[in-house]
């Protein structure tokens, strides 16, 4: 994720905050969470590559696969479950979400934004889009949910979730003017309702 | 890597490096005055350990890593004994200059738990109470005794406070006692391929290999030494059942499969097999394949000749009474029995920060068990990582040279370095 995308989505955490990050990657996140926020927690990977890139860095790392489900995770236990760029890769997107809802007071979600209008005029010519956000072709893509940022809305009322902020963004820059159409990638930040 | 790792000046690179063997070492040993007591209310008066030291303690001393031993090893952790050919430490692929616990960096201690039969007081040892060997006499230990008495040592050393515990398997429940009994003494636990407390599964393994000693009528009770016996039978039979719980059938079915040895013509209760024995199921055999021998007591298999192998390996140098005692040591360990089998509660004393491993086709020691350990770790909000690392090779490759296994335990090594400075 571009340095600066990853402060607009630090910028949404609590200082100090319990902090739960769901396919953490190399830890990036998290270790700057940790030194400028005063956050603790830990990230969720899979790859091993990327745990051992985390645990070089210090960052508290628990190798599993997301798909297995969070039941390592009592509910309530995080102030904020993170999950950037993973939500996509997922087959049970929308349990993934419930259980998101489930372990953090708050979650924070990330995903490329297929309504950003190249990806539009590219459906519009007739092929699937390529592009920095979405760099796969179509037969070998790991992104194998693709929604909109409108889509995500629909989806979070479908799981009783209220959402506390959405934004996008599109290069390291906050897109809060249309971002279904001019955004890359969609932000949102969400509790449980009720 | 740091800047002190230049001293060996024989490795360059980063992680790449696998670095060299400490060289020869040589044990040594302190001698207990004051009585040790034990879990089950009984004393270990007047007894000895026998340890191992690695590196050297900082001026600071706060570069000190405790190394905790399984069933069958002991505190030869790391090196070579001068002229004995093949004396490599147990964990030696590990251990040593620029390996991912660096002796150049830090002071590595293995220590030989008493029960044990390589030189710290176990059943071999003559009970001072009667002036005859302990034999079954010896009192039972736990993981709980064990961390005590290893506290004592590093007393005796003039070491308040460990960098770093770390154990594979019962080692592993030593680190992770460590946390509960010594909180303070502590930064940090490695806790590889291990468990929170053996399953009924596990308890099971042990009891048949506890129950081919008893039975062995050179077992005496236990006090063969002194009718001048060893229950060598019944150690060969436990150390072959062990054996197959610690590979993986993978890893069997590629390095036996159904394998036969070579025919030995002359093969005890055996006969040649007759021409064209081989392949029942139709066809000519292969002229240069060794075939079947309508034996029930030759060694056939490739299988049946490694176990057999390592059962006479074992039985030549490990003590019956010791394999009891320290199977019984893995069947009580249960750090969370003293909280109505609630782990969490148990392990909310522990300060120390944790890195815990196990590898998927570990099934003595299953990933499900070191699962339970992250999620009490984490829901007391401990620092932990946890690695399943995908080994093919079953519970023993805690000890084998495994690259992400042995890439991680550097890095982690590497941040505790930092840490303190070493």
């Amino acid at each position: 994720m571009n340095p600066n995308a990853l402060h607009h989505i630090a910028r949404l955490v609590p200082e100090g905050a319990a902090v739960l990050d769901l396919g953490c990657g190399e830890g990036q996140l998290l270790a700057l969470l940790k030194a400028e926020r005063r956050c603790t927690g830990y990230g969720v990977e899979i790859d091993d590559a990327k745990v051992l890139a985390c645990v070089q860095r210090g960052v508290n790392v628990i190798q599993r696969n997301l798909e297995e489900g969070l039941s390592i995770f009592e509910s309530n236990s995080f102030d904020v479950v993170l999950q950037l760029d993973t939500l996509q890769n997922l087959r049970n997107t929308e349990a993934m979400l419930r259980e998101t809802a489930r372990v953090g007071r708050i979650g924070i979600v990330s995903f490329p934004n297929f309504a950003h209008w190249p990806n539009r005029l590219s459906v519009l010519r007739g092929r699937m889009p390529v592009t920095k956000a979405l760099p796969y072709q179509w037969f070998d893509t790991p992104n194998i949910r693709v929604g909109t940022f409108k889509d995500f809305e629909a989806l979070a009322g479908q799981c009783g979730l209220r959402i506390l902020e959405g934004f996008g963004l599109h290069q390291g820059q906050v897109v809060r003017q249309w971002p279904n159409l001019l955004a890359s990638t969609a932000v949102f930040k969400f509790e449980r309702g009720g | 890597m740091s800047a002190s790792d230049g001293g060996a000046g024989f490795f360059v690179g980063t992680s790449m490096s696998t670095g060299t063997s400490v060289g020869d070492v040589t044990p040594q040993s302190h001698h207990f005055a004051e009585p040790l007591s034990l879990k089950s209310g009984a004393v270990l008066r007047d007894y000895q350990l026998v340890y191992e030291t690695y590196g050297t303690l900082n001026a600071q001393r706060s570069n000190a890593v405790l190394v905790c031993h399984a069933l069958n090893a002991s505190h030869h952790v790391a090196g070579t004994y001068a002229g004995q050919a093949r004396s490599e430490g147990w964990w030696d692929n590990l251990i040593g200059p620029g390996k991912p616990l660096d002796t150049n960096r830090f002071f590595v201690i293995g220590i030989n738990n008493p029960g044990s039969c390589f030189g710290s007081t176990g059943p071999r040892d003559v009970n001072p109470a009667t002036g005859q060997p302990y034999g079954a006499d010896f009192p039972v230990v736990t993981v709980e005794d064990w961390v005590n008495a290893q506290a004592r040592l590093l007393d005796v050393l003039g070491i308040q406070r460990l960098a770093a515990v770390v154990g594979g398997s019962l080692g592993g429940m030593q680190a992770l006692s460590w946390t509960l009994q010594y909180p303070e003494r502590m930064g940090h636990a490695l806790v590889i391929a291990s468990a929170p407390n053996l399953s009924a599964q596990n308890i099971a393994f042990n009891e048949v290999a506890r129950r081919a000693i008893v039975t062995d009528p050179d077992f005496h009770d236990g006090h063969y030494l002194a009718h001048g016996a060893v229950p060598k039978r019944g150690l060969r039979v436990a150390r072959m059942i062990g054996h197959i719980t610690y590979l993986s059938d993978d890893v069997m079915e590629q390095k036996f499969g159904r394998d036969l040895v070579a025919p030995r013509l002359t093969a005890e209760g055996g006969s040649p097999p007759p021409e064209g024995a081989l392949a029942p199921w139709g066809g000519p055999a292969a002229l240069a394949a060794p075939g079947l021998r309508y034996s029930t007591q030759d060694i056939e298999f490739q299988i049946e000749s490694y176990l057999r192998y390592q059962g006479d390996k074992f039985s030549e140098y490990f003590d019956a009474n010791t394999y009891l005692l320290i199977t019984r040591a893995l069947d009580y360990f249960d750090p969370a029995s003293a909280y109505s089998g609630n782990l969490r509660a148990a392990l909310a004393r522990a300060k120390a920060k944790f890195l815990v491993v196990s590898f998927t086709t570990d099934w003595r020691f299953s990933p499900q068990r070191s699962r339970e350990i992250v999620k009490a770790l984490v829901d007391n909000d401990c620092d932990v990582s946890y690695a399943e690392i995908d080994a093919p090779h079953g519970h023993d490759a805690f000890l084998l040279d495994d690259p992400r296994y042995h890439a991680l335990v550097r890095a982690y090594f590497d941040r505790i370095g930092a840490e303190i400075k070493a």
